[in-house]
């Protein structure tokens, strides 16, 4: 069943159009992550969810009810924000607290609650600390919590990792999805990583300029891209894009190798001349151009530190390929060729 | 090495200038003796005449020891002038801050004609304060002022019998609390839009999303993180409504029947234009340790002004 659903929403904010004509499903117990740069409309489809906007047009339903003409309290919803939203002047208990105290719960009733979300973030020994006295983490942790007692149809998160350095966003990553399998409530999470959005979604939904481009599961989104935006916005560094008649023909960087290492199944062979040689430890990235084909930007290539780089050198021409059914082609609307 | 060991002796001078102590002493130097000139001098002289028989009809040095301070606590004048002078303190600063606090939420909406709002409303500030008070002991006439034809008007006065704004003691408390309330509100919404901005979009969004209605997010949320600065605000209000004299002065001399007397306006008419220096001086003195209180007050709350 849908927890979320959005039904052809459009937000004006005078002349600009944030968002526009956005329907998505985000299913019960579902971890969909919406995926875009910034500014394309993703943060406010969200606070349209929680009824911090009110969309210029469209439905909103969660648990299928509209819940357009509701306030965000009796939504059914939780959120929490970038900066965690956190109270500064009150406890870390107390912050935990607020939902249910707005909410008229009796008081052994809120403490039971406000100790069993504390426990399941281990964050019960900071509960008389205060905001400022908390590290990144451990104010994730009780934004988390202070979202979960409210016993939500649906979390909504902004963008929760972007304020924690790179380090800990890798474990906080992890602990937040693993705490979502546990708890089994419908997320929608706003990010403009793609590795967070390839690394949490159950599925993607991929946003840009206030339009829905493609919504599917990581492997879909990055194996098959509707577009050439999604195409390119996903995969570091992004997929090539070559032109050709009718629109244009894409492949992964790590699809395209050195064509003596493609033995069998039937390839395109280009020439490709290498112009330098970046190492990563784990792999090399080749930059450089094909030959009489114009791409649409340099063209590289990912191939693994183990494989052999030799009689490779910068400045010269080599016989790269790509295996047909790697390739991908888009039409002159960048939109997926059917079947391609 | 020759051009080295001529050079050394100028060093030392070359760069006093860049020397932290000396440049302190120089940067704080002109701020002590201001404050030694201007205030530790005057305080000391204060309590030199209170315990004098110094007026200027007999300027000989009498030491009289501590009855000055008897006599002045004895007088029923003084006594009404410290309760006047709280009540007119309090009272100025609740209504000037109430106000305040409603014009700032008023001037934080979008509206048409916002930017010439805000600039109006710091015009009680930036007006000169005998004109201003001029302008509110025209309006407190009582038989052609606004106010009373107003009231007359819409039938909450007796056209026989219409207040006596400055003739009544009661009512012309009233009339000077509300005229300082009103010089105090520009700064009032000044300090409250100040704390509104400051407040954090996502943790208005959060309370907003936890269930927190109008009332919830002001009280519970917004004034608790706001509370420094108006505290802060608060005490300086105090501070200067405590020692002001102006409006007082300018509307009523203290009259009548020194029924709105407060500590400066009386120690002025007593010290200056009675001559009676030492009992004047007394008046002053009697400021002092409600100031002290305030101030140590407001240091400690300078300190812990985080939340």
């Amino acid at each position: 069943m849908a927890a979320v659903a959005t039904n052809s929403i459009r937000k004006q904010f005078g002349e600009v159009v944030a968002v526009d004509g956005i329907s998505l499903v985000a299913r019960d117990g579902e971890f969909m992550v919406l995926l875009g740069p910034s500014g394309c409309g993703k943060t406010t489809l969200l606070r349209i969810i929680a009824g911090l906007e009110t969309p210029t047009s469209g439905e909103v339903l969660i648990d299928g009810h509209v819940v357009n003409a509701m306030p965000p309290r009796a939504r059914g919803i939780a959120m929490v924000f970038q900066s965690y939203g956190l109270y500064p002047h009150l406890t870390v208990w107390n912050n935990i607290a607020f939902p249910l105290r707005t909410q008229g719960t009796p008081r052994d009733e809120i403490k039971r609650k406000v100790e069993w979300a504390a426990g399941l973030l281990g964050i019960g020994h900071l509960a008389q600390r205060r905001p400022r006295e908390l590290s990144g983490g451990e104010r994730q942790r009780v934004a988390l919590a202070r979202a979960l007692v409210r016993d939500p149809t649906v979390f909504l998160l902004d963008e929760p990792l972007s304020n924690l350095d790179a380090k800990l966003r890798a474990s906080a990553r992890s602990e937040l999805k693993q705490f979502q399998q546990t708890v089994r409530t419908a997320t929608i999470y706003v990010t403009h990583d793609q590795i967070e959005a390839m690394g949490m979604g159950d599925r993607i939904a991929v946003i840009d300029h206030g339009k829905l481009r493609q919504v599917g599961t990581p492997a879909e989104i990055y194996e098959h891209p509707a577009d050439e935006f999604v195409a390119s916005f996903v995969g570091t560094p992004p997929m090539n894009l070559i032109e050709r008649d009718g629109g244009s023909m894409g492949f992964r960087p790590e699809n395209f190798l050195p064509r003596q290492l493609l033995n069998g199944a039937p390839v395109a062979e280009f020439p490709f001349r290498v112009d330098r040689i970046e190492y990563l430890g784990s792999e090399h990235i080749l930059y450089g151009a094909l030959d009489g084909r114009k791409a649409k930007r340099e063209v590289t290539a990912k191939l693994p530190a183990h494989a052999t780089l030799e009689g490779i050198s910068p400045g010269e021409w080599h016989k790269f390929a790509v295996r047909e059914k790697e390739l991908r082609y888009f039409d002159r609307d960048g939109c997926k060729v059917k079947n391609s | 090495m020759t051009a080295l060991a001529v050079d050394a002796p100028h060093a030392k001078s070359r760069f006093l200038l860049d020397r932290a102590d000396v440049m302190g002493t120089l940067f704080i130097a002109p701020a002590i003796l201001y404050v030694f000139v201007l205030v530790a001098l005057p305080f000391c002289l204060a309590i030199y005449y209170a315990v004098s028989a110094y007026t200027i009809f007999d300027p000989n040095y009498r030491f009289v020891g501590l009855k000055n301070f008897f006599d002045v606590m004895d007088s029923d004048v003084f006594r009404r002038t410290l309760i006047n002078t709280f009540v007119f303190t309090i009272g100025a600063q609740v209504i000037g801050l109430l106000l305040g606090k409603f014009g700032a939420m008023l001037l934080m909406r979008e509206f048409r004609g916002r930017a010439i709002a805000r600039a109006l409303v710091v015009l009680p500030w930036a007006v000169p304060v005998s004109l201003a008070t001029l302008a509110w002991q025209w309006m407190f006439d009582s038989l052609y002022s606004v106010i009373n034809w107003t009231l007359i008007a819409i039938g909450l006065m007796d056209p026989a019998q219409p207040a006596q704004w400055l003739g009544q003691q009661d009512l012309a408390m009233i009339a000077v609390t509300v005229v300082h309330a009103w010089r105090l509100f520009p700064f009032g919404v000044v300090i409250f839009i100040a704390g509104f901005t400051s407040v954090p979009k996502d943790v208005l969004d959060a309370a907003t999303v936890d269930g927190a209605g109008f009332w919830r997010r002001n009280y519970q949320i917004i004034l608790p993180m706001i509370a420094p600065i108006v505290m802060i605000a608060l005490i300086f209000g105090t501070v200067f409504t405590f020692t002001d004299l102006s409006v007082v002065y300018l509307l009523t001399r203290g009259g009548p029947m020194n029924g709105t007397q407060v500590l400066g306006s009386l120690a002025f008419q007593v010290g200056i234009l009675s001559g009676d220096v030492a009992h004047g001086a007394v008046i002053c003195l009697f400021l002092f340790p409600f100031l002290l209180v305030a101030v140590i007050f407001l240091l400690r709350m300078l300190r812990r002004r985080e939340i």
